[in-house]
């Protein structure tokens, strides 16, 4: 084999966004899902509101930003439930890197995998909703923002549920609480350029949100996943 | 498996050893502490002072609605109708303290595996949700002659409605373990991040309902509270502190003697022959 020597963080990183690639790849169709299940919602909410463009237009900033949240919450289950099943997770615990540098790289390619396919899509929520065209870069940049936020705060909720067979809509449950934030300043950000203001503020937060869950989440998410686990 | 010191500390460094200070060297506070810690001692405890509690609690609320409900002059804006806020805003500071006390407990019980600490977080649970529960009921009922809405998505209210739901997650993750002590840090980190984003969910709301604002006007504020419509606030916040207290007491004792049912001081209490 190669060095005896304890893996790099980044070798030990690099290992696994080819695992997960890779992975990914294989089922490379599962990746659309997410973005159907959004379209999906948006279609729910267009038929039950009625079609009248301004009614749509107005709720647009909203709904899109619901139907992109619930879409990354079913997605939430497989982050570890793969890994939890096969044995993986056990071995991560046993790994000599951190568990909360293999849950941070895990949840990046979680949402590269989930998320980046939902982003491509949003052109076309938008579309539908009727969104106006001078919001979509905020819209865009909000989301952008936004997503890796839920998927960070999603993976502590997941490894709290890890160990669980059903624990669909309790992991629901756990979780809204926690996107009420994310939710409220990205939406509202979007809200507030339609407005004619400057949506700097609610974006900037959101950006101040990420930085802080970058550093906090997975290590919560570690002492989540010792604590299923044992 | 672990045994003890943060998962991020590496090597276990030694731990301060209870242990090897004789009881009779002890500080007696810390003694006290440390008997608390041990099942039976904590249900003789809990057995003894729990209604305590509860009568302090009933006392003094009885006092404080008395004077709240006949002895307080009317509103000059909102005649009789705010008396409600002497049980709206002491449920809603305690439905926020209770959530601080488990996430205290809870972290305790997550980096000391005290048992008791465990079982006394999750004993704050129900207790903080029907706090919530109760100050969301009489805003809606306050809201009602005064909004005219039984509902209105003031800041307020959407954050209690939010911190609802975290305790009644809380509380479904702990129902939804099989193992008692992994249920309890399960939910322990669970209120330690609930309590982290409590503060930010807040200051979203209040963000939010700035930026929609429009739809209503505050009429109420606290800051603005006359010097004579005091004291009965002061009253019934100690008697929901107390009331609290004795809740606390109650379930945390139900719950360890659910844990420690087949053991004998567990038998002896009952009653059990053997």
């Amino acid at each position: 084999m190669s060095e005896a020597s304890t893996p790099t963080l980044a070798s030990a990183a690099r290992a696994l966004v080819r695992r997960d690639l890779r992975l990914l790849w294989r089922r490379r169709g599962d990746a659309l899902q997410p973005a159907l299940f959004a379209i999906l919602v948006v279609v729910l909410f267009a038929l039950a509101m009625g079609s009248e463009r301004e009614l749509l237009a107005r709720a647009a900033p909203g709904v899109l930003w619901v139907a992109v949240l619930l879409s990354g919450l079913l997605a939430l289950d497989t982050l570890f439930r793969g890994d939890a099943e096969d044995g993986s997770l056990e071995q991560w615990r046993l790994a000599p890197v951190p568990l909360a540098w293999l849950v941070l790289v895990r949840t990046l390619m979680h949402w590269l995998t989930t998320a980046a396919p939902l982003l491509l899509a949003v052109p076309l929520l938008a579309e539908l909703l009727y969104l106006p065209r001078p919001l979509w870069p905020v819209m865009l940049l909000a989301l952008g923002l936004g997503t890796p936020l839920l998927s960070l705060l999603g993976a502590v909720v997941s490894a709290l549920t890890v160990g669980m067979r059903r624990a669909g809509v309790l992991l629901a449950l756990l979780a809204l609480p926690l996107y009420v934030p994310v939710l409220v300043f990205g939406a509202g950000s979007v809200a507030q350029a339609a407005q004619g203001h400057d949506p700097a503020g609610g974006l900037l937060l959101l950006a101040a949100g990420l930085l802080l869950a970058l550093v906090l989440a997975p290590v919560a998410a570690a002492t989540a996943i010792r604590i299923a686990s044992q | 498996m672990e045994t003890g010191g943060s998962p991020a500390c590496g090597r276990a460094a030694p731990l301060p050893q209870r242990a090897d200070v004789p009881m009779s060297n002890m500080n007696p506070v810390v003694r006290w502490f440390h008997q608390l810690g041990s099942p039976p001692y904590f249900d003789r405890f809990a057995a003894r002072w729990a209604p305590w509690a509860f009568a302090l609690g009933l006392a003094t609320m009885a006092v404080g609605m008395y004077l709240g409900l006949f002895v307080v002059p009317a509103d000059y804006q909102q005649g009789d109708s705010f008396r409600i806020l002497y049980i709206h805003v002491p449920s809603a500071w305690m439905s926020m303290a209770m959530f601080a006390l488990m996430a205290f407990y809870g972290a305790i019980a997550l980096v000391w595996r005290i048992k008791l600490c465990e079982i006394l977080a999750m004993a704050c649970a129900p207790v903080g949700a029907a706090f919530t529960l109760i100050t969301l009921a009489t805003g809606s009922i306050w809201g009602k002659p005064m909004w005219g809405t039984w509902w209105d998505w003031d800041p307020r209210l959407t954050s209690q409605l939010v911190l609802l739901f975290l305790y009644f997650g809380v509380i479904g993750l702990y129902a939804a373990i099989e193992d008692r002590r992994a249920a309890a840090r399960a939910a322990s980190l669970l209120a330690i991040v609930g309590v982290v984003m409590l503060p930010i969910i807040r200051y979203s709301v209040v963000w939010w309902n700035s930026l929609h604002q429009g739809q209503t006007i505050r009429v109420f504020g606290e800051s603005s509270m006359d010097a004579s419509m005091l004291p009965p606030l002061l009253w019934m916040v100690v008697g929901t502190k107390f009331w609290a207290i004795g809740s606390v007491l109650a379930r945390a004792r139900a719950d360890n003697l659910q844990r420690e049912a087949g053991k004998d001081w567990v038998r002896r209490a009952a009653g059990v022959e053997r």
